[in-house]
C-alpha cells in the first residue's frame, strides 16, 4: 500500500490509484468466504454447520474492527487512502454477518421461528448478536451517497451505532464460549484499544 | 449456500462395511497371533447386545473432531498434539473404600474379555457422534478390587503430565481433569472402560490408553486417559461442575427437557448428518438406565 502511495505522482492519476487500491481490497476481503467454501466443499470439516457459523461471525467481528481501525490509522499515519476504504469494509462486515445470521437461521434452526424467537428472547448471547445485526441494518441501508446527503448532520450521528454493535460483537461471542476465553479476549482487547484511542483524543481535544 | 452434503472421507479412507461387518470372522482366523502378545495393535471384541444399531461415524470423524482440553480447547487440536503422550507404561490405581487396593498395569487391562460396544456419544455442545468402542464393563474391574459397604461413589483422574499435554500448560480447567459416578452408574452394565476403538487401540486423541464410557450422560463425563479409580463415601468433585456448577452438574445425564443455561438441549446434529435429531431422555437409553432416578428430581439434579 505504501508503495502505491510512493508510485503517486501527479494527482491527475488519483482515481486510478484508488480504485486499484478498492478492487484489490474488495477482492482480498472475499478471501475467507472462499476458504470457508474450499473447507466445506472438500470435506475438512466434520462439522460443516459450526464451521461455517463460526468462521463467518469471528470474519464479522474482523471487519468490524478493521472499519474501526480506519480512523486512527489516518489519524496515526497522516495517509488519507484508508479512509476511501472504509465504508466498503464496513459492509463487508455487515456481509459477513448476513451469512453468519443466515446460517442460524437456515442451517441451524432450519427456520423454526418459534425456535427462533425462543432463542432470541431466552439466550442471552443469542439476544445481543440479534441486536448487533438488527443495529447493523440501517447503517448498511444509509451507506450510499444518497442518503449522507438526506442525513446530513444526522448520518455521522446514526453511524456512531457501529461502536455499540461492534460491542454487541465482542460480548455474543464472549458469552456463547464454554470455557476457554482467548479469542474472544483477543477481539475484546482490540475493539478496548480503538475505542480507548477515539477517548483519549476526545480528552486530548477539548 | 451449500446445501449440498459434502464427501467427507475419500473412498480409499473407509474401511469397506463388508469387512468391517466380518471382522470377527478375520479376528478369528488370526486369533493365534493376538493371544501372542500385544505387540499387534488389533483389537478384537466379542459383540454385545447393548450396542446400537445405529451406523458408526467414521474413524476420521471420531479421530478428529474431539474435545480433549489436555490438547487444546478446539476440536481439531487433539487430534494435531496427542501425538506426545507417551501411553506405556501405564498403571491405573484402583484404591479408597475397597478391600484389596491394587495398580493395573494397561496389560492386564488389554487382557480383560474385551466386547464391541456400539454407543450414541451426545456433547454438552449440541453435536452427536456412534462409536464402536472395544472395552469392558467397569463393574468387572470394580468387583477385582472388593469395594466395601463405605463405597457410594467412585472418582476418576486423567494423567496430569504438562511436559505431554500441551493443554495442562494453561489454567483453562484445574488439573487434572476429574469426573466421578454414583456407585450404581458405576456399576451398571452400560458403563464400560474403553481401550479400544474400530478394532484396534485407542487412538491418544480418543484417551488412549483407557478411559471410561457411559452413553447415557453427556461426553465429558466420559473422562479420558485415566491413572487413578478411587472409591469413597462423599460424592467427588468433578472439573466441570468445579469450572461452572450452574451449568454443568454432578449427574449431567442427557436430558432434552433441561437446557443448558445458554442453549437448547432438545436437538442435536449428529456428525455427518445435515438435519437435526430430537434428542432423547438419557440418550435413548432410557429402558436400561432411568430406574437409576427413579425419585428424583432431574432438574434440580441436572
Amino acid at each position: 500500500m505504501t508503495t502505491l502511495r510512493m508510485k503517486n505522482p501527479a494527482a491527475s492519476r488519483q482515481p486510478t490509484r484508488f480504485n486499484w487500491l478498492k478492487i484489490t481490497v474488495f477482492l482480498l476481503a472475499l478471501l475467507p468466504l472462499a476458504r470457508a467454501a474450499w473447507i466445506v466443499l472438500s470435506g475438512m470439516a466434520v462439522n460443516p454447520v459450526e464451521f461455517i457459523t463460526r468462521s463467518t461471525g469471528t470474519w464479522t467481528l474482523s471487519f468490524l474492527l478493521i472499519t474501526l481501525a480506519i480512523s486512527p490509522l489516518r489519524q496515526l499515519s497522516g495517509w488519507g487512502w484508508p479512509l476511501r476504504l472504509r465504508r466498503m469494509l464496513g459492509l463487508y462486515a455487515f456481509f459477513y454477518g448476513c451469512l453468519h445470521f443466515t446460517t442460524y437461521l437456515w442451517l441451524d434452526q432450519f427456520f423454526d421461528w418459534s425456535g427462533i424467537l425462543h432463542d432470541i428472547a431466552k439466550r442471552p448471547f443469542i439476544t445481543v448478536g440479534f441486536a448487533a445485526m438488527l443495529l447493523m441494518t440501517p447503517l448498511a441501508i444509509t451507506s450510499t451517497q444518497g442518503w449522507m446527503r438526506r442525513l446530513k448532520r444526522n448520518w455521522g450521528r446514526l453511524h456512531r451505532l457501529v461502536y455499540p454493535v461492534a460491542m454487541l460483537g465482542v460480548l455474543h461471542y464472549w458469552w456463547l464460549v464454554k470455557k476457554d476465553l482467548t479469542q474472544p479476549l483477543l477481539y475484546g482487547t482490540a475493539l478496548a484499544l480503538l475505542l480507548g484511542w477515539r477517548l483519549y483524543r476526545r480528552w486530548r481535544q477539548p | 449456500m451449500l446445501i449440498q452434503k459434502p464427501a467427507d472421507i475419500a473412498p480409499s479412507e473407509i474401511t469397506p462395511e463388508g469387512v468391517y461387518f466380518n471382522r470377527r470372522q478375520f479376528m478369528l482366523g488370526s486369533a493365534g497371533l493376538l493371544l501372542s502378545g500385544e505387540t499387534l495393535a488389533a483389537l478384537a471384541g466379542k459383540k454385545s447386545t447393548l450396542s446400537t444399531s445405529d451406523k458408526p461415524n467414521s474413524l476420521k470423524e471420531i479421530t478428529t473432531y474431539n474435545n480433549y482440553y489436555e490438547f487444546g480447547t478446539d476440536k481439531s487440536e487433539p487430534a494435531m498434539y496427542a501425538g506426545s503422550l507417551k501411553t506405556r507404561p501405564w498403571n491405573v490405581v484402583v484404591d479408597g473404600e475397597v478391600g484389596k487396593a491394587r495398580s493395573f498395569g494397561i496389560e492386564e487391562l488389554l487382557k480383560q474379555p474385551l466386547e464391541e460396544r456400539i454407543y450414541r456419544l451426545r456433547c454438552v455442545e449440541g453435536w452427536s457422534m456412534v462409536v464402536p468402542w472395544i472395552g469392558f464393563p467397569l463393574a468387572s474391574l470394580l468387583k477385582q478390587v472388593a469395594p466395601n459397604s463405605r463405597a457410594k461413589y467412585v472418582a476418576f483422574e486423567t494423567l496430569q503430565r504438562p511436559a505431554e499435554m500441551p493443554g495442562q500448560r494453561s489454567r483453562v480447567l484445574d488439573w487434572p481433569y476429574r469426573e466421578g459416578l454414583r456407585m450404581d452408574e458405576a456399576m451398571h452394565p452400560l458403563t464400560i472402560l474403553a481401550v479400544g476403538l474400530y478394532n484396534d487401540v485407542l487412538p491418544n486423541q480418543n484417551g488412549a490408553p483407557i478411559r471410561l464410557v457411559v452413553p447415557w450422560k453427556y461426553g465429558f463425563k466420559s473422562i479420558k486417559s485415566i491413572v487413578r479409580i478411587h472409591l469413597q463415601e462423599q460424592m467427588p468433585a468433578t472439573s466441570w461442575n468445579m469450572a461452572n456448577a450452574h451449568e454443568y452438574g454432578f449427574y449431567s445425564n442427557v436430558n432434552p427437557d433441561v437446557d443448558h443455561p445458554r442453549w437448547s438441549q432438545a436437538s442435536e446434529r449428529r456428525i455427518g448428518e445435515f438435519l437435526k435429531r430430537k434428542t432423547l431422555p438419557f440418550n435413548g437409553y432410557g429402558d436400561q438406565v432411568a430406574s437409576l432416578y427413579r425419585g428424583m428430581d432431574l432438574r434440580r439434579n441436572f
